[in-house]
């Protein structure tokens, strides 16, 4: 194998697992660290920065940073990074001589955002402090989109999401609320220098089975329509027995909601087996530790309306199965059931529209009526208009919207300054070494044993009689501090130096998990078996030295290293040292 | 500085036939200075133990006083240990020995604890054939003293200091086999490929197991001009022959060109597989271990690998005609003849 280019910041970036998984490459360990020192005003920037909305995110993010943690892999479980960003925006001081000053003399160019959701937010919130002049149109009466309407509050408080919007909009942006845009021509013909589309997924989808029309849609209802309800205050209760079509996280968010709107009898029904349900695991936890029955391989095919009024739904029980294409299919058993209800929540998946697009504006669409986009640039057929959010490539989550707002934010800025669109900067990277002393680092690189705290909830009894009452607690500040301790500072890079070391195996002998070998170079099929510990898990680089005085090189497989520093502790010459690498997403104006 | 070594392994660690992973073979951390050679043999000991899987339990570690001495601690934190005064490990090892055959005798020692303060002590173990494992860790250097010359350092090596030393060295290999040891090794502490069997092997060897371990000391002796540093060790390292040591439960599968390889069975069945790297040893022959050692050294070499083995020997039980009983295992009633087993014995000094 070639030696490993470790000035390719991707290296490096790819070692810190959390960060790399992040849509929007948040750096997860340097807020960790910062949380464990106290500074969580400081640790709350860092967030604030990346992906906007930490209040928001420490509480519905999807994550996927957890399950990408080499804690979990090391260990059982990862670190808790979601709920650890909660902790710096529950902790934090007052952040607002922090945030970036906005120019009073403006650049000149006019953008507008459609819809205000995350993705659009974070849009005003990148171009705002380069002095854009930006006008935002909202549907609703309240911006935040997504989060607001069809998140229940029980999750997400309704003031988080009012503080961080907030900060948002006034930086001076410009909304037009209760105000649909109906006709994008319009809106370009108003002399916008660039218009960027963040409406969302609008709808869910419907699901006209026989029994439909006589019940007229009455107490049948699309579930994020009915959350939206919820969230706006227009319905504020339920009816005894509730039933929930769907397996995805909005199907668990219904039938929460319905339990506390009054629901005696909510109960969830899916075509699949449990264990193909789309919905994160902790939110089925959190269902079924609420009585909530989720029932399996039920295909609903007829509404039951006796005058005039839905009584129930007929299911055919069905045998799942995949087919070698790894197409789902579901063949039925002859067998029906019908489950009484007076309302039936669909969370069957969201469907995308764009009425108000005209088709002569040159924006090209494809087959499932998704706009044709740049997935690097964001930038439509027509250059002058930009996608984001579940607008752009259909949903997905809060912290993919955020990343995918910075990046059309980026490409506007450059588009307005003439520059390539597809020539993106690099990355702001820092490398720095830790040492403090001979044997000193400047991070706590002892490794804790301690295992994952759970989060405090409140008492169920209490929770289900509100769906205000926000049920996870959150950390108190000694048990973030343990749970910090736990991050491994995997951004503490191990940097070897092939000129400096004398081969003398102090490292090989300390590493606690076996992940350095002196071998001859070979192929990395080869080399990955023959290491002290082979090295089997391919998602997890190799790192290989140039060549040493013995003609041998260095091998580190980076799958289990815990950047506990033993390596360069022991290293007599520091040919090993723990840098900090901190790698940043360049954004609009920092290119 | 880290005092503790954290609690996670890879989770893909192989377990020995015990069940056991290195892990349940490790001691505490070392203290001795980053880059010490002691710290790959304390390594190199774990392996071995690991692959033979020894109940760690049925192991007693002994040294004397010494930077090597200190090692110990850092391997084997599951077995016995006794930290015995400077240079008088093998009166200890010896003595332990006799109370209790059973046990797997590793003692650690230095070039000072052993070529100097010790001397007298470790050439009578040798020639008493006590059945234990001697690995000297020799790094030419008295490292905890702060660099002085030691009874091993090669005449014009220089050390930190940069003074060559004047005096002839002691060869500890030479002096063993001189004074009839059973099994005399010599190896580096930076090649674990050739020091793991060989210690593996002295484990299995029944009576006196002597390994001279090149050990750089990076403190004081990893200069230019020393003949121990791992630069001139690397450059000057010659092998008698590659070693593999095979367990009796092992089929033998390795396969070397006729002629070239030998194959000697020990008591206990288990066989080392030598092949040849210098046709002209015998490793079954002291002369012609001493005469290739002279010749090596004359060119500047430094010879390593087994030298020489006899795996005939007998020990210092087998010599005394000692109980084959550990004496904690001794009752009362074996111990306490009783007067009639006294006046047979009286009568017959009459």
């Amino acid at each position: 194998m070639k030696p490993t280019d470790v000035k390719n910041p991707e290296y490096f970036h790819k070692v810190v697992d959390c960060q790399f998984a992040c849509p929007s490459h948040t750096p997860v360990p340097e807020y960790i660290r910062l949380i464990a020192a106290g500074r969580y005003t400081d640790a709350y920037m860092i967030n604030w920065e990346s992906n906007v909305f930490p209040g928001i995110l420490g509480r519905t993010c999807d994550r996927p940073c957890e399950p990408a943690c080499r804690r979990g892999r090391v260990e059982d479980k990862p670190v808790a990074i979601c709920r650890l960003k909660r902790v710096c925006a529950d902790f934090k001081d007052e952040i607002k001589d922090r945030l970036p000053k906005i120019p009073k003399q403006k650049n000149g160019h006019r953008v507008a955002l459609v819809g205000a959701g995350p993705s659009s937010l974070t849009v005003a919130r990148d171009l705002m402090p380069l002095g854009y002049e930006i006008d935002l149109y909202e549907a609703n009466a309240k911006a935040g989109g997504f989060m607001r309407s069809q998140i229940p509050s029980f999750r997400l408080p309704e003031k988080v999401i009012d503080e961080e919007v907030g900060y948002i909009l006034d930086m001076g942006v410009k909304t037009f609320f209760n105000k649909r845009v109906e006709s994008l021509k319009q809106l370009l013909d108003n002399g916008y220098d660039a218009v960027f589309i963040g409406s969302g997924a609008p709808t869910g989808r419907n699901l006209k089975l026989p029994g439909y029309e006589a019940d007229g849609g009455k107490n049948i209802r699309i579930g994020v329509e009915w959350l939206a309800d919820v969230a706006f205050g227009h319905r504020t209760e339920a009816p005894e027995n509730v039933i929930v079509l769907g397996g995805g996280n909005t199907a668990m968010d219904c039938c929460r909601t319905a339990l506390r709107l009054g629901a005696k009898n909510v109960k969830v029904l899916i075509r699949t087996p449990l264990a193909s349900m789309l919905a994160s695991p902790w939110e089925i936890e959190d269902t079924q530790a609420e009585g909530i029955p989720i029932i399996e391989n039920h295909n609903p095919i007829e509404y039951v309306v006796e005058d005039g009024k839905l009584v129930g739904m007929k299911f055919e029980i069905i045998v799942y199965s995949v087919d070698k294409d790894g197409r789902e299919v579901f063949t039925p058993t002859g067998e029906t059931d019908i489950v009484a209800c007076d309302l039936v929540l669909l969370a069957i998946g969201q469907a995308n529209a764009f009425p108000w697009i005209e088709k002569d504006l040159g924006i090209e669409f494809n087959n499932v009526g998704l706009a044709l986009v740049d997935p690097v640039t964001h930038q439509s057929t027509n250059p002058r208009v930009f996608f984001g959010g579940d607008a752009a490539f259909g949903p997905r989550n809060i912290i993919t919207a955020v990343a995918q707002g910075h990046a059309a934010a980026l490409s506007i800025d450059m588009l307005l300054h003439g520059q390539d669109l597809h020539v993106r900067p690099d990355p702001g990277t820092n490398l720095v070494s830790q040492k403090m002393g001979i044997h000193d680092w400047s991070y706590a690189s002892m490794v804790t044993e301690e295992e994952r705290h759970a989060v405090p909830h409140v008492d169920l009894r209490e929770a289900i009689h509100s769906h205000k009452m926000e049920v996870e607690l959150g950390f108190d500040l000694e048990t973030a501090f343990e749970e910090a301790q736990r991050c491994l500072n995997c951004d503490v890079e191990t940097v070897f130096t092939a000129e400096s070391c004398i081969e003398c195996d102090a490292c090989i002998d300390i590493c606690p998990v076996d992940c350095l070998t002196f071998t001859e170079n070979s192929e990395e099929a080869e080399l990955r078996r023959k290491l002290n510990v082979p090295a089997y898990n391919l998602s997890q680089d190799l790192f290989i030295s140039k060549n040493l005085a013995t003609g041998r090189v260095m091998v580190k497989d980076e799958d289990m290293c815990l950047h506990c520093g033993l390596c360069a502790e022991r290293c007599p010459t520091s040919a090993w040292d723990m840098q900090k690498f901190l790698y940043m997403v360049t954004k609009a104006g920092q290119q | 500085m880290s005092y503790a070594i954290p609690g996670f392994r890879h989770p893909n660690l192989p377990k020995n036939d015990l069940g056991f992973t290195t892990k349940d073979y490790e001691g505490a951390v070392s203290t001795l200075c980053a880059g010490c050679g002691h710290d790959s043999i304390s390594a190199a000991i774990i392996e071995a133990c690991f692959e033979l899987s020894i109940p760690p339990h049925h192991v007693a570690k002994l040294s004397g006083i010494g930077c090597s001495s200190k090692t110990p601690t850092y391997f084997l934190g599951n077995s016995h240990g006794f930290n015995s005064v400077h240079g008088r490990m093998p009166a200890v090892a010896t003595g332990a020995n006799m109370a209790n055959r059973d046990l797997i005798y590793i003692g650690v020692s230095g070039d000072g604890d052993t070529a100097s303060i010790g001397m007298g002590q470790f050439v009578h173990s040798v020639r008493r054939n006590v059945d234990m494992v001697y690995i000297c860790e020799n790094n030419g250097v008295y490292g905890l003293t702060k660099g002085q010359d030691s009874a091993t350092t090669d005449i014009g090596s220089k050390s930190k200091k940069g003074e060559p030393n004047a005096m002839e060295p002691i060869d500890l290999c030479s002096v063993a086999l001189q004074l009839g040891a059973t099994f005399v090794a010599q190896s580096f502490s930076g090649d674990k490929h050739q020091l793991v069997p060989l210690i593996q092997a002295a484990i299995a060897h029944r009576g006196f197991a002597f390994i001279n371990v090149i050990s750089p000391c990076v403190t004081f002796n990893n200069t230019p001009g020393s003949t121990k540093s791992y630069d001139f060790i690397r450059q000057h390292m010659a092998s008698s022959n590659t070693v593999d040591f095979v367990p009796h439960a092992e089929e033998i599968t390795t396969e070397y060109a006729p002629g070239t390889s030998t194959s000697v069975t020990m008591h206990d069945g288990s066989a080392i597989n030598l092949q040849k790297m210098d046709p002209n040893l015998d490793i079954h022959s002291r002369r012609s271990a001493l005469a290739l050692m002279q010749e090596y050294k004359a060119q500047d070499k430094v010879l390593t690998g087994l030298l020489f083995v006899d795996e005939d020997s007998q020990d210092i039980h087998t010599t005394m005609n000692t109980t084959k009983t550990p004496l904690r295992a001794l009752s009362e009633k074996e111990l306490c003849p009783g007067s009639a087993a006294l006046e047979k014995i009286n009568q017959s000094l009459r």
